[in-house]
C-alpha cells in the first residue's frame, strides 16, 4: 500500500529527454512554468500544448502513465475549476441566489485547469526523466554560488541523496512492523481519530529507534569512507553540457519566446 | 614479516554517566597483524572482538595502551585520514552502510571523498565492481539487491580504495547461507588474489578455519592466537570461552574421550575426517 | 495426533496484476499435528515467509485454504476472526526491533492487553512469560531498550508466548546470535513446548540447529513443498536437498563420504550424537 507512492517516480530510460544534463533540465522546467503563467490565449496554450506533447513522445514515458500522475491532485484541479466558474464576475449566462456562471468564468476556469494540468505534467516529466540523484546533483551544482553566501548546499544535497536511498528501506521496514505488531493484535483499522493516533506509537517507536540506529550506524560507515564534507572532494559523473544540451536550450527558447510575444497579442 | 597493525596492552571502556564506573570491554590487548595475513578473530557476543575492530580503524581510541596502523599512533588526529585510508571497514548490516542510490555512485563515494581523478574513480570502480561479481547489477539501485549481493557492494567499496588493510565486523551475520558463500569467497579473494590484509571478525567456526590464523577473544582478552589447526583442536578451552568446534572435529573428540580411540582430533575439513574415519573403522 | 493446523491448495501471488507478480505459494498442502515441533527450511525466496504469515492471517490466500481446527480461518465474507491472531503467535525474525514500550512488562503485555484480558490475568501472564524465557522478574519495571540484543529478543518472544498461543511460528529466531546465544534460545523454545504442550514451528536457515528439535521437517523449495518428513527420512534425501540449494550438516557430509568410499555406515544422521552411534554400530559390526 505504501508502495503506491508514485511522487518523484522516476522511469529509467535511454530517449534524448533522460539524457540531457540535469541543470539544463531544472532550467528549462522553471522556464516553461514561467511561460505558463505568460500565455494568455488559445494560440499560446496550443503552442505548449504541442510543445509538451511532442517532450512525452521523444521520451518514451507511456502518455496514459503522465495522466494517472495527474490523479493525486485532482481534487485540486476540480476545486479550481468550482471556484473560478462561480466566483468570476462578467457577462452571467446562469443564475442562482448569489451562484453564477459568466462567460468569462468557463473561460477563466478552463485555462486556469489547463494551465494546472500542464505545469504538473512539466515537472512531472522532469522526475520522470531524471534520476534522483541526477536531481539532487544538477541542483548542487546550480545552487552552487551560494555556497559563497555560505549556504551549505553540498550538506542539503547529500542529505535530500541519503534520505532517497533510505526511503525503500524504512517503508519495508514500516511494513514489517506493522505486520509484527498486528500479529501481537494490534488493530489499527477501528476506533476514534484519538484511538487511532494511540495505536499509530506502536509502530512509530520502533521505526524512529530503528531510524536513529541506521542513522548512527551510516554515519560511522561514512567516516570510514572517509567522508570530510565537501572537502577535496571529486565526482565520478561529471557534467558537461552536450550539442543536445544546447540544441534542447534553442529549441525551449524560442517556444518560449513565441509564446512570451504570442502573450502579448493576447492570443 | 612487517605489522601492519599493532597493540600494545589495548584497553577500552565506554564512556559512562558520572558517577557510575566505566566497564572494561578490552583489557589489555597485546596483537600484532601481519602484512598480507588473513586472521580471523573469533569470540562469542560481548567479548570485544567488535571493539577491537573499531580501534584499528581509529572508530574507537583506546582508553589505555597504543594501537599502531602501519606505524601510526591512532590516538593522533592528524593521523586519523591516513589510518582510515590504510584500514578500512565492512560492518555487519548491509544496508546501514550503503550510502547511494545507485551501486556504482556507493563503491564511488570513498573516492569522490579522496579526491581522486573522474577518470580514475571511473575504471577503479568499474574493476572494483568486477571484482566482487556485480558489475551487471552497476545501474541497480541498492535496496533491489539480496544481503549477500549489498555486502559484495560493501566490500567493493573498500576494494576500490585499494587499502592495505580491510577489516570485516561480522559481515555475514545477518546473511542466508547463500550470501554468506557468496561474502566469504569474496573475502578469499581479496586475500589469496589482491593480497590485502584481512581482519575477519566473526563467530562462524567455518568461516574461521579458512583465514591464515585465530585470535580467540574471551572477556576483553586474547584467549587463543594461533594456527586453525591447533585452536580448534583445543575442544574444552574453546566450549569454555562459549564457542563450539566444527563437527568433524568434535565427533573425533568425543569418540577419543567416550570410547578412548587414539585418533587424531585435527580434522577442518569433511575430507579429513572422513580419512580419519575410515582408518578407525577399516 | 490430530490436526491443529491445515492448508489446502494455498496459493499465494504477489503483485497479481503488475509486471512484478510472481508465485510465492503454489498449491501447498500441509498438515501440522498438535503439539509437535515442526522444522521449516528453506532458501531465501523459497516461500517459507510468506507461508507462515499465512498460517495467523496476516496474508490472504490468493486460492486455497488455511483450516485451523478444521475450521477455516477465513469466515464467508471474507475475514479473519482477530482470535486467530492469538491462537497463532507470530514472532517474526529480528523481534526486538519492535519493541516500544517503556518498560518490559508492559512490552510484554501488550498481546494479552489486545486480548482485553482483566488486568490481574495480564499481570499473571507477563510474570509466567519472563520466566519461561528466562528473564529475572526484577528485570519488569526496567525499559527494554536498555537490555543486551540477546536479551531484547526474549522480551519479544516473551510478548508472543503471553497470548499463550496453541500454536507458536518463530521465523528465524536465532538470526544473527553467536553459538551461546543461539544455543540458549534454542533451549528455551524446547522447554516452553514441553511444558505448555503448544505446537511450535521454528523457520532457519540452519539444518544443523533444527534438525536437532524438530519431530518433523517442512523443506520449501520454489513455493512449493519438497519434503515434509522425519529428519532421517529427510536427511536421507541428501542430493534433492543440496539441489535446493540448502546445506546439510557437516556431519551428514562426512557419514556420505565414507558410505562413497565404501564403508557400511548410516548416512542419514543430522547429529554428533548420533553419528557417534552410527560409527560405533559400524565398528562393532564391521564397516566393510
Amino acid at each position: 500500500m505504501l508502495k503506491d507512492i508514485t511522487i518523484g517516480q522516476f522511469f529509467p530510460g535511454n530517449s534524448a529527454v533522460h539524457r540531457l544534463d540535469p541543470r539544463v533540465k531544472i532550467v528549462l522546467t522553471i522556464a516553461f512554468i514561467i511561460a505558463l503563467f505568460l500565455a494568455a490565449g488559445p494560440v499560446s496554450y496550443a503552442v505548449i500544448l504541442v510543445f509538451l506533447a511532442a517532450i512525452i513522445g521523444i521520451s518514451g514515458i507511456s502518455p496514459r502513465l503522465v495522466v494517472r500522475g495527474l490523479r493525486p491532485i485532482l481534487f485540486i484541479i476540480l476545486f479550481t475549476a468550482v471556484l473560478n466558474l462561480f466566483y468570476t464576475p462578467g457577462d452571467y449566462i446562469w443564475q442562482w441566489g448569489w451562484l453564477h456562471i459568466s462567460k468569462q468564468g468557463i473561460a477563466v476556469a478552463f485555462f486556469m485547469v489547463l494551465r494546472l494540468m500542464l505545469l504538473i505534467i512539466a515537472t512531472s516529466m522532469l522526475t520522470y526523466t531524471t534520476s534522483p540523484i541526477q536531481l539532487t546533483d544538477g541542483l548542487e551544482r546550480l545552487l552552487g554560488p551560494l555556497k559563497r553566501l555560505r549556504v551549505p548546499v553540498h550538506e542539503l544535497s547529500m542529505m535530500m541523496s541519503i534520505a532517497l536511498r533510505f526511503i525503500p528501506t524504512l517503508i519495508e521496514e514500516t511494513e514489517k512492523i506493522i505486520a509484527a505488531q498486528k500479529a501481537r493484535g494490534a488493530d489499527f483499522d477501528s476506533g476514534n481519530i484519538l484511538q487511532r493516533a494511540k495505536a499509530l506509537v506502536p509502530i512509530l517507536v520502533p521505526l524512529f529507534i530503528s531510524a536513529f540506529r541506521r542513522a548512527d550506524e551510516l554515519a560511522t560507515a561514512m567516516e570510514c569512507r572517509l567522508y570530510r564534507g565537501d572537502v577535496g572532494r571529486t565526482r565520478m559523473k561529471q557534467l558537461k553540457i552536450e550539442r543536445l544540451d544546447v540544441c534542447a536550450s534553442v529549441l525551449c527558447t524560442v517556444v518560449i519566446a513565441a509564446v512570451i510575444v504570442l502573450g502579448r497579442f493576447g492570443l | 614479516m612487517s605489522a601492519i597493525i599493532k597493540t600494545e596492552n589495548l584497553q577500552y571502556a565506554y564512556p559512562v554517566e558520572e558517577g557510575q564506573l566505566a566497564v572494561p570491554v578490552l583489557k589489555g590487548v597485546t596483537l600484532s597483524v601481519g602484512r598480507g595475513e588473513f586472521v580471523a578473530v573469533l569470540g562469542h557476543n560481548g567479548s570485544g572482538k567488535s571493539t577491537l575492530a573499531g580501534c584499528f580503524n581509529a572508530i574507537r581510541l583506546p582508553t589505555g595502551g597504543v594501537c599502531y596502523v602501519d606505524m601510526m599512533d591512532t590516538r593522533d588526529e592528524k593521523n586519523t585520514y591516513e589510518v582510515r585510508k590504510t584500514v578500512s571497514m565492512v560492518f555487519q548490516n548491509p544496508d546501514n552502510q550503503l550510502v547511494a542510490t545507485v551501486v556504482e555512485e556507493d563503491v564511488a563515494f570513498a573516492l569522490e571523498n579522496m579526491g581522486v581523478p573522474p577518470e580514475e574513480i571511473r575504471v577503479r570502480v568499474s574493476d572494483a565492481l568486477r571484482a566482487v561479481d556485480m558489475y551487471e547489477y552497476r545501474a541497480q539501485a541498492p535496496h533491489r539487491l539480496s544481503g549477500g549481493q549489498k555486502q559484495r557492494v560493501a566490500i567493493a567499496g573498500v576494494i576500490a580504495m585499494m587499502p592495505r588493510c580491510v577489516v570485516l565486523d561480522e559481515p555475514t551475520a545477518m546473511l542466508d547461507p547463500q550470501g554468506r558463500r557468496e561474502v566469504m569467497h569474496v573475502v578469499r579473494a581479496l586475500n589469496r588474489t589482491y593480497g590485502i590484509t584481512v581482519v575477519l571478525i566473526t563467530h562462524h567456526m567455518d568461516e574461521a578455519v579458512q583465514a591464515d590464523r585465530v585470535v580467540v577473544m574471551h572477556q576483553g582478552e586474547v584467549l587463543m592466537d594461533g594456527a586453525p589447526r591447533a585452536i580448534f583442536t583445543q575442544v574444552d578451552k574453546l566450549r569454555a570461552a562459549s564457542l563450539t568446534v566444527p563437527q568433524t572435529i568434535e565427533v573425533l573428540y568425543e569418540l577419543g574421550r567416550a570410547d578412548g580411540a587414539a585418533l587424531p582430533v585435527d580434522a577442518l575439513t569433511v575430507k579429513e575426517c572422513a580419512d580419519i574415519l575410515e582408518k578407525y573403522l577399516a | 495426533m490430530s490436526t491443529i493446523l491445515e492448508t489446502r491448495g494455498l496459493t499465494y501471488v504477489y503483485g497479481a496484476g503488475t509486471p512484478f507478480e510472481r508465485v510465492a505459494l503454489d498449491h501447498v498442502d500441509l498438515r501440522i499435528e498438535k503439539g509437535e515441533i515442526l522444522g521449516v527450511i528453506g532458501h531465501t525466496g523459497s516461500g517459507k515467509s510468506t507461508l507462515i504469515q499465512h498460517f495467523n492471517g496476516l496474508l490472504k490466500p490468493s486460492a486455497g485454504e488455511v483450516l485451523l481446527d478444521g475450521r477455516s480461518i477465513w469466515d464467508e465474507k471474507g475475514k479473519c476472526a482477530r482470535e486467530t491472531r492469538f491462537r497463532v503467535g507470530l514472532v517474526f525474525q529480528y523481534p526486538e526491533y519492535q519493541l516500544f514500550e517503556e518498560t518490559i512488562a508492559r512490552d510484554i503485555a501488550f498481546g494479552p492487553s489486545n486480548m482485553g484480558l482483566p488486568q490481574e490475568e495480564i499481570d499473571a501472564r507477563v510474570r509466567e512469560s519472563m520466566r519461561a524465557v528466562g528473564l529475572d522478574e526484577k528485570l519488569a519495571g526496567q525499559s527494554p531498550f536498555a537490555l543486551s540484543g540477546g536479551q531484547k529478543r526474549r522480551v519479544a518472544i516473551a510478548g508472543v508466548i503471553a497470548m499463550r498461543p496453541d500454536v507458536l511460528v518463530l521465523d528465524e529466531p536465532t538470526a544473527g546470535l553467536d553459538p551461546a546465544g543461539r544455543d540458549e534460545i534454542l533451549e528455551l523454545v524446547k522447554q516452553y513446548h514441553d511444558t505448555s504442550g503448544a505446537t511450535v514451528l521454528i523457520v532457519s536457515h540452519s539444518m544443523e540447529d533444527i534438525a536437532r528439535l524438530a519431530d518433523r521437517l517442512l523443506v520449501m523449495d520454489h513455493s512449493r513443498v519438497l519434503f515434509c518428513d522425519t529428519p532421517r527420512e529427510v536427511f536421507a534425501h541428501a542430493e534433492e536437498i543440496i539441489a535446493a540449494g540448502l546445506d546439510i550438516p557437516m556431519i551428514t557430509k562426512v557419514m556420505r563420504e565414507l558410505a562413497r568410499r565404501g564403508l557400511a555406515v548410516d548416512t542419514s544422521v543430522f547429529t554428533v550424537p548420533q553419528a557417534l552411534d552410527a560409527i560405533r554400530a559400524a565398528k562393532k559390526g564391521g564397516a566393510r
